[in-house]
């Protein structure tokens, strides 16, 4: 398995412990009372906003790991270069990425919509989030796989 | 219109240079081993400017490098 196929499994894995964990512990203080009140946008608001500095920290902090223990495990380290074929399967999963995240952000606007509370269309959005982020890992792991 | 398959003869080019290592031709056309070994086994087509380089890099003409495995379009 090549190192970039190996990277693309431990930052899926890590998109989702992070996402579970963070959301499970979000869950637990999420405001209570009406739906549509003040408080219950600004968690939202926040959570968004601590995750994606969670997540970049979190990243960081495996990704130094994964180094780490690859050199230790296997002597090999990352490519030092970028080539057009590692472009053009990052301009493919994005592109993938892309897709799935406008998918579920167009049924979070539909939730809206048919007048369902403020939070669906959020837990939809964070399920956009997540599914873009396992649509470009899987999306990477496979094009490396199969050549390009 | 079928698609076109693209070989190649890099493989051959290598041992013909004295065995020349998958790594070796890397670094030489400034990819990585992992794209030479895609390239190599036709999963990848190269652009034209990679492709020019590996026919640099064995200082063959292009066509002696990559042909057409099929010509039925």
């Amino acid at each position: 398995m090549s190192y970039q196929e190996k990277r693309a499994i431990v930052s899926l894995i890590s998109t989702l412990v992070i996402n579970a964990f963070y959301w499970l512990y979000m869950a637990q203080r999420y405001p209570s009372g009406d739906d549509y009140s003040p408080d219950v946008f600004r968690f939202w608001g926040s959570a968004f906003l601590i995750l994606i500095a969670v997540s970049i920290i979190v990243k960081i902090i495996v990704y130094i790991i994964f180094t780490i223990v690859n050199v230790i495990a296997r002597q090999e380290t990352e490519p030092s270069i970028t080539d057009e074929r590692d472009r053009l399967i990052e301009l493919k999963s994005t592109r993938n990425s892309f897709y799935a995240f406008m998918l579920l952000m167009v049924v979070a606007l539909a939730s809206l919509a048919i007048s369902m509370p403020p939070s669906v269309m959020f837990v939809l959005l964070i399920l956009a989030g997540i599914a873009s982020e396992i649509v470009s890992e899987v999306s990477q792991f496979y094009f490396y796989r199969r050549g390009f | 219109m079928s698609d076109l398959r693209i070989g190649n003869n890099i493989r051959k080019l290598r041992f013909h240079h004295d065995e020349m290592t998958q790594q070796a031709l890397a670094d030489k056309v400034g990819v990585t081993r992992q794209t030479i070994i895609a390239i190599e086994n036709a999963k990848y087509s190269p652009s034209l400017e990679l492709a020019f380089r590996i026919a640099l890099a064995f200082d063959v003409p292009l066509e002696e490098v990559f042909f057409l495995e099929d010509r039925n379009l």
